[in-house]
């Protein structure tokens, strides 16, 4: 059965009240991990966090207590290193206690840079390698429509991993196939390790590249929880036949001053003031 | 060792591999006009960065594209050029692996493809990020070269003996703070030639990469102990030094190798084929990764656990020893 954490709200605005202090709570997760894990892949973690709080949360139906529930929709992370982001999510909706983080990255741990599927309920397929994560998803999408079910696929990319070939040559896949039960969306924060996407490989006019893959293309601020649920509460049908794909515009390192908006902030590492510092300004956002 | 270079442990010692590789390539890069430098979206983890802002014509990022990156590497080269193309070890040989097979081994030119963070020095970042499979996969594509540097100093070194190199070169860096194996670069190296770190009688260990450090100081801790180890660094794991193991094979009783990879098909299964063409009478121990995906943890933990640093070293060989193995 389908188990959304949101079950139990009726009125919008306490839905957009609630999503908005998970994320926050998200984001210091987050930071606390970077922290005891001495490191961590902070600026993308960030700029994720709102949109894969809003499927996990109110938008996706999942069982969490049954992770391997046949009907539930699957989501991949193909920029797998937001795993410091993701598994703080799972953990949120009851994949598995919020204590077991604190063994992130220690030896042996289920947790750890990159999405585990051996180790970590929840974890549909373990990433990390940049540009596998949409091929697979299309796979997912082929088997559910071959089986006649209407669970969707989910696929998190980063912009970054828009540069490889791979990725698109999965892009060409799911149009030719008709999978109007996968969403793509794009983690546009605009920067990748070595600088801006634009001055090292550019990938604009994107949309408009997406659109002549022949994909049905959405553009939202990824940071807004009121546009982000406009959007994937009315995506098309998963029996319909072109495959969506979100452009979530975003900022690297979003809600932590010091972080956002650069690639250094790609991986660092934080100690307990600078920890203190980010957590005031993230509570600041959280709404009364 | 190229014109100009100079460098000992007092320039090297707080520096990782990586930071070396940037240095060394900048030295290149003055010395010689065609060296061109790419990576895609590392140069800050390789620190090809150094080059970029000495060089910047002659640098090229591609972007998060490994396959790209190797292909473009190619007709650079194709163009008389001498490209040193750089990624994750774990990208280098197995996402653009077919690219660096039939662009680069198959049409033979002279591309360095100097692969970092190999074997498990990912630590944490898991079995995406660690390659524990790019020897084998390197040694098995003819016209490559396959070295393994044991520290920062000899990667100073394989760098530069590879500019001359005619034909396709694979060097496997590690990621960070592998302790040094040398004091200063005045050592023979030449691509294709072991180094004899440590004689003894009683076993050999044949290591490459970080196991060469280990080796050492096992060899130092046992002789207080009776037993005479000797250590040799393989660091070109293609062309093999087979007279070395032939030696060894005939003057110790024992064979250990070890290597931060799986123990199928990398420096083990190398040494393997040599003893039993040559029809050698001793004993062949791996140590390495045991046909497995690793767990994640730092970096000196896993390597506790495979066997690749002094201590556990010195424990299979005491064991061996109680077993009266040699
Ligand atoms: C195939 C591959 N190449 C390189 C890397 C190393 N790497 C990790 S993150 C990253 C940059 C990714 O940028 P982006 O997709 O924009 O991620 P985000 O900004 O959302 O963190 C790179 C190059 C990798 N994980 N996989």
């Amino acid at each position: 059965m389908a188990q959304t954490t949101t079950r139990h709200i009726t009125d919008r605005k306490e839905l957009e009240k609630y999503l908005v202090t998970k994320a926050a709570e998200t984001r210091k997760k987050i930071l606390e991990l970077a922290r005891i894990a001495m490191g961590g892949h902070l600026g993308g973690a960030l700029s994720m966090v709102d949109v894969t709080v809003a499927l996990y949360h109110h938008i996706m139906n999942l069982d969490p207590k049954n992770p391997s529930w046949p009907d539930r929709d699957r989501f991949i992370l193909s920029k797998g290193h937001g795993a410091i982001a993701l598994d703080p999510i799972l953990a949120q909706v009851g994949f598995f206690p919020e204590e077991k983080l604190e063994t992130f990255n220690k030896l042996d741990s289920p947790f750890g840079m990159h999405t585990n599927a051996h180790s970590t309920p929840g974890i549909e397929h373990s990433t990390g390698s940049l540009g596998h994560g949409l091929a697979v998803a299309v796979g997912m999408a082929l088997g559910a429509r071959l089986d006649g079910a209407t669970w969707r696929v989910f696929c998190l990319l980063g912009d970054g991993e828009m540069q490889e070939g791979s990725t698109w040559e999965a892009l060409m896949s799911a149009a030719q196939f008709k999978l109007g039960n996968l969403v793509a969306i794009i983690d546009r924060n605009k920067f990748t390790i070595d600088g801006p996407t634009e001055m090292l490989m550019a990938l604009e006019p994107l949309a408009d590249k997406l659109r002549a893959f022949r994909w049905n293309v959405i553009e939202v601020n990824g940071q807004n929880m009121t546009e982000i649920l406009n959007v994937f509460e009315e995506l098309p049908l998963p029996t319909s036949d072109v495959p969506t794909v979100v452009i979530a515009h975003t900022e690297k390192g979003h809600g932590v001053s010091f972080m956002r908006g650069q690639s250094k902030w790609h991986y660092g590492a934080i100690d307990s003031d600078l920890e203190a510092q980010a957590v005031q300004e993230i509570d600041a956002t959280i709404p009364k | 060792m190229a014109e100009g270079m100079t460098f000992t442990i007092h320039d090297l010692d707080m520096l990782t591999q990586a930071e070396v590789y940037g240095k060394a390539l900048v030295e290149l890069g003055r010395q010689n006009k065609n060296v061109v430098v790419l990576t895609a979206d590392l140069m800050r983890s390789n620190k090809t960065g150094e080059f970029a802002a000495a060089y910047p014509e002659r640098f090229f990022n591609v972007g998060v594209a490994e396959q790209n990156l190797f292909g473009i590497a190619a007709g650079l080269a194709r163009a008389g050029k001498i490209p040193f193309a750089s990624t994750f070890a774990a990208f280098a040989s197995m996402r653009a692996c077919e690219q660096v097979r039939t662009d680069i081994a198959y049409n033979n030119v002279p591309v360095k493809i100097v692969a970092t963070h190999s074997g498990l020095s990912m630590g944490t970042g898991g079995p995406t990020h660690f390659a524990t499979e790019d020897i084998a996969i390197m040694r098995a594509m003819p016209n490559m070269t396959v070295i393994v540097p044991a520290d920062s100093i000899e990667t100073a070194r394989a760098v530069a003996a590879c500019v001359d190199l005619p034909g396709p070169a694979y060097i496997r860096i590690g990621r960070g703070f592998e302790p040094a194996a040398y004091e200063d670069e005045n050592y023979d190296y030449t691509i294709g030639k072991s180094v004899l770190m440590r004689d003894g009688s009683d076993i050999t260990l044949i290591c490459c990469g970080v196991a060469v450090n280990a080796g050492v100081i096992v060899s130092s801790q046992l002789e207080g102990e009776g037993v005479s180890v000797r250590v040799i660094n393989m660091h070109t794991i293609k062309p093999l030094d087979r007279e070395a193991v032939v030696k060894a094979a005939k003057e110790t009783r024992f064979i250990i190798t070890a290597e931060e990879h799986n123990i199928i098909g990398g420096l083990g299964s190398a040494v393997a084929e040599v003893l039993a063409e040559e029809g050698a009478a001793v004993k062949l121990k791996r140590l390495g990764v045991r046909d497995e995906y690793s767990e994640i943890g730092y970096p000196e933990a896993l390597y506790n656990r495979y066997n690749l640093d002094s201590d556990s070293m010195s424990r299979v060989i005491a064991e061996l020893k109680e077993q009266r193995a040699f």
